[in-house]
């Protein structure tokens, strides 16, 4: 029996959502392949976190120390490369988050194992994993094979395997100790910071009015400012828009700015990248203005309008004014 | 202070109908305009803007055929002081660790106290080209970087976390670090820079002058089939003419309870 390994994503004492899904997904594979799956926390003090974790896989390896007390991607690279060289796991799941974006592609080179990075499935054929991911901003789908290797990394988008508990699991907690000597820090942990305060709170809005990319100039956001003011919702955004500094990050919607739960959600000219999408989850009802009828934001939205914007907010616009008259 | 920035041109996809290749290993790409990829071009931004407040040289590589050096061309009007191109036909045979390899063959030779790349690529959004590299290079790092600011022998850079939270960080030079969108505001660059900037070195290397044989380049992460998305139910279409849509939308508001 081979063990699949999950790696444990936390931060400020908390796991993230991505471990608990990679978990189920792991659990998953290891009980169609007969494997067990192992969760390789890092960290310092973290007896509250093995605890959450340990109806959670089969084997918990902990590193506790307190030069893992922040995340920090070469201590994290060479203590899993080690542990790899000793155990030989066929497959290594890692979020595909800020974290994981610079640990994964450090460890592949660091071991030699392939990687595909950012998957939304991973399928097993005849002893051999694939995984699926997606290309050209979800407008196409991949499989992913790998190369003859003792074993494969493999990212996985937040949010696309749920959180909960898969099979019935007792893990076996192991205590290894710190096993670097002589390191070289080549990065230092300064502080976190908040980079999305501000006056508007976008997560208690009942109606958003929310623009993206399709708006084409900043003085075009006028015309959803109005559409916002007709229906007294108010106004947020795609990431875009944040990047040409159009509006303010406190606005933005998206796996890197604010998740959001209104009774709808109007999303004008956003294509719908997975980042941004990420935001909308909590969102009752999507409805979608886009001039491209294959935009992927469509295959999410409840529901859509394929139209130029331009033509078509003024029209909602009075529409919504004249019936707020009536 | 010497910084090279790594560099990729990619189709332009949005509104755009993909059409998948005979092979099923990737898309039709005839009928596609090309662009730099945005996050490389926040990153040649970000590179001339700290040699224009602290001098030292601009390179930016990249790796393909003589169509790709287009984005040099665009990377030099911008304010590169030169470019180089490793002839390698379509890149499409590589995977990301192929990449990694040819990119790192040019850069261990250059100074360089800097290595820029995009967080990831338009197309194929992998992401692992500039970590890859700063571990072939063993370069220190800063991932999916929004602020930089240079000091004495090093840099401080805040990285994009989840949820609106940065992570604010000193990196020891030389350094790799991936750059994020919104990082500046990328210069506009008119035909006529570019035509002035053609004069500006634009090396071509080849693979033997790397010393990087076929074997080194085999993928180890190999597309078995591409395909377009599985069918969904998806959005229920509002349809008819402007007035008809109108009224079908406010309908559904009013439905939903937010036309107070």
């Amino acid at each position: 029996m081979s063990d699949i390994f999950v790696i444990v994503e936390h931060r400020l004492g908390e796991i993230r959502d991505i471990t608990f899904e990679m978990l189920w997904k792991a659990g998953e594979l290891a009980e169609n392949l007969s494997h067990s799956v192992t969760a390789v926390l890092l960290g310092h003090e973290v007896s509250s976190i093995a605890e959450d974790l340990s109806d959670r896989a089969d084997q918990l390896i902990i590193y506790d120390d307190e030069r893992l007390k922040n995340f920090d991607a070469d201590l994290y690279k060479e203590i899993i490369a080690g542990l790899i060289e000793e155990t030989k796991p066929p497959l290594i799941l890692i979020g595909s988050t800020s974290w994981g974006m610079e640990l994964a592609p450090c460890l592949s080179i660091k071991t030699g194992l392939p990687l595909a990075t950012d998957c939304i499935d991973i399928m097993s054929e005849h002893g051999r994993f694939m995984a699926q991911r997606q290309m050209y901003n979800g407008k196409i789908f991949a499989n992913v094979s790998f190369a003859e290797t003792p074993g494969c990394l493999i990212t996985i988008r937040s949010g696309v395997f749920p959180k909960d508990k898969i099979g019935d699991r007792q893990a076996q907690k192991v205590q290894k100790d710190f096993p670097l000597a002589d390191i070289k820090p080549g990065k230092a942990f300064v502080e976190f910071v908040e980079t999305a305060a501000g006056d508007v709170d976008i997560t208690q809005a009942d109606l958003l009015v929310s623009v993206g990319r399709g708006i084409g100039e900043e003085e075009n956001i006028a015309l959803i400012k109005e559409l916002a003011e007709a229906l007294n919702g108010v106004v947020s955004c795609s990431r875009p828009i944040v990047d040409k500094n159009w509006l303010p990050k406190y606005l933005q919607v998206g796996t890197s700015g604010k998740s959001v739960s209104p009774k709808v959600y109007i999303a004008i000219g956003i294509s719908g990248a997975f980042q941004h999408l990420a935001g909308t989850s909590g969102a009752g009802t999507i409805i979608a203005v886009n001039k491209d009828p294959k935009a992927p934001i469509f295959r999410t939205a409840h529901y859509g309008i394929v139209d130029d914007l331009f033509k078509i907010v003024p029209v909602l616009k009075d529409k919504i004014l004249e019936a707020k008259k009536g | 202070m010497d910084i090279v920035v790594c560099v990729k041109r990619v189709p332009l996809t949005e509104e755009v109908d993909l059409v998948i290749d005979a092979q099923k290993k990737g898309v039709k790409k005839d009928q596609l305009a090309f662009v730099l990829n945005d996050w490389d071009n926040y990153a040649i931004e970000e590179a001339i803007l700290l040699k224009e407040k602290h001098d030292g040289t601009v390179t930016a590589i990249t790796v393909g055929n003589e169509d790709d050096e287009e984005v040099l061309r665009r990377c030099l009007a911008m304010g590169a002081d030169r470019a180089i191109r490793v002839e390698a036909g379509d890149i499409s045979k590589f995977d990301s660790f192929g990449i990694v390899k040819i990119l790192s063959g040019v850069v261990k030779d250059l100074p360089r106290d800097l290595v820029f790349t995009g967080v990831l690529a338009d197309d194929d959004s992998y992401g692992m080209i500039g970590m890859m590299m700063a571990e072939e290079l063993n370069l220190n790092h800063s991932c999916m970087v929004t602020a930089i600011e240079l000091e004495d022998g090093k840099v401080r850079t805040t990285s994009e976390l989840e949820g609106g939270l940065g992570e604010v960080s000193i990196v020891y030079l030389p350094a790799l670090i991936t750059i994020q969108t919104g990082i500046n505001e990328p210069r506009y660059v008119s035909i006529l820079g570019i035509r002035k900037a053609a004069k500006k070195e634009l090396k071509v290397m080849d693979l033997a002058e790397l010393g990087i044989s076929d074997e080194e380049l085999a993928p180890r992460a190999i597309i078995e089939e591409v395909y377009l998305p599985p069918e969904t139910e998806g959005a229920q279409m509002l349809t008819g003419d402007p007035d008809k849509i109108a009224g079908d939308f406010v309908e559904i508001l009013t439905k939903k309870g937010v036309m107070e």
